[in-house]
């Protein structure tokens, strides 16, 4: 897999810490790889929307990546519920689901971003750098 | 079954397959089903919910299935790496239907789907009056990789028959 310069967290230089949310384990595992050839540091995994909001709450990470569809709780509830706690928190929509409905929806309820599956890591990299450049800022785009 | 249905289910699949496995894909066969579904291999279903119900079966041949999960995962799987390969043809089923249904919401097709589940029966109901079922068979450099599209029009739209009741 490609290597690409380490995005690291401007207040102290640290590996960003990702929390992964995927009902597949496999999509999970995709991931994980993929941020970590960004310098990334995954620190911890969910299957559904209701394990994501305890593991932020355990964890707080400086990036969620969340998909959509899942059982129990999807991601878009997921996230909102998140964000409503966490106003700065910072989660990016990885689905394959991309309908303009489903991103609008996301982007309204806190979500900073949305990636469409099968993802590109040169496509996650630049969002990645997008959403950590500027802390607290909202998503001007989709779709990357 | 109505050709812009099934179309962006094609597109997809070519799309996410000749991305999966870095080489062009083929579309070998559409045919109508004539008979109850027969897995081929690895399968993965999921069902669909909205103003068009139904389901999908994703099948692939093992060979095509193994060399899918080993170029996804970025390692050589083998045969008795059962999960993880059950688990790489799900998620592809979740890519390639999630990337069609995508294209037909944009297109006014309200659709809700379901997360894939493991497809472990060796057959599957066969279409009826209300419910056509298409097969598509598509060819790649690993093996043959199979959809099963059986879709149901509803009278209405959803967001009417949940007013009503």
């Amino acid at each position: 897999m490609e290597k690409f310069a380490p995005v690291t967290r401007s207040e102290d230089g640290q590996p960003v810490r990702y929390l992964i949310v995927d009902d597949s384990v496999f999509a999970r595992k995709n991931l994980a790889r993929m941020v970590e050839t960004f310098g990334g540091q995954v620190i911890g995994e969910a299957g559904d929307g209701i394990s994501a909001i305890s593991e932020y709450e355990r964890l707080t990470p400086d990036i969620v990546l969340m998909d959509i569809t899942m059982p129990q709780m999807e991601g878009i509830e997921a996230a909102e519920k998140i964000v409503r706690d966490h106003p700065g928190a910072r989660i990016v929509m990885v689905s394959s689901v991309g309908y303009q409905e489903n991103i609008v929806a996301a982007l309204q309820r806190g979500a900073r971003h949305f990636v469409q599956k099968p993802v590109k890591p040169e496509v996650l990299y630049e969002v990645i750098k997008y959403v950590m450049r500027d802390e607290g800022t909202a998503a001007q785009g989709a779709g990357a | 079954m109505r050709m812009d249905l099934i179309q962006p289910f094609i597109n997809s699949a070519d799309a996410v397959l000749a991305q999966g496995l870095n080489s062009p894909i083929a579309i070998e066969n559409l045919t109508m089903e004539e008979e109850a579904y027969r897995r081929r291999g690895i399968a993965a279903e999921v069902c669909l919910t909205g103003e068009v119900e139904g389901r999908i079966i994703f099948d692939v041949d093992i060979q095509a299935a193994l060399e899918l999960a080993s170029r996804l995962a970025g390692i050589a799987v083998s045969e008795t790496d059962e999960e993880l390969v059950r688990e790489a043809v799900c998620e592809l089923a979740n890519q390639i239907i999630g990337n069609a249904v995508t294209t037909l919401n944009d297109q006014g097709f309200h659709f809700h789907v379901r997360p894939p589940v493991f497809h472990t029966s060796d057959q599957g109901s066969r279409s009826s009056e209300d419910t056509e079922a298409v097969v598509m068979a598509f060819n790649t450099s690993s093996g043959s990789v199979f959809m099963n599209v059986a879709l149901r029009y509803q009278r209405q739209p959803a967001a009417q028959r949940s007013a009503v009741g």
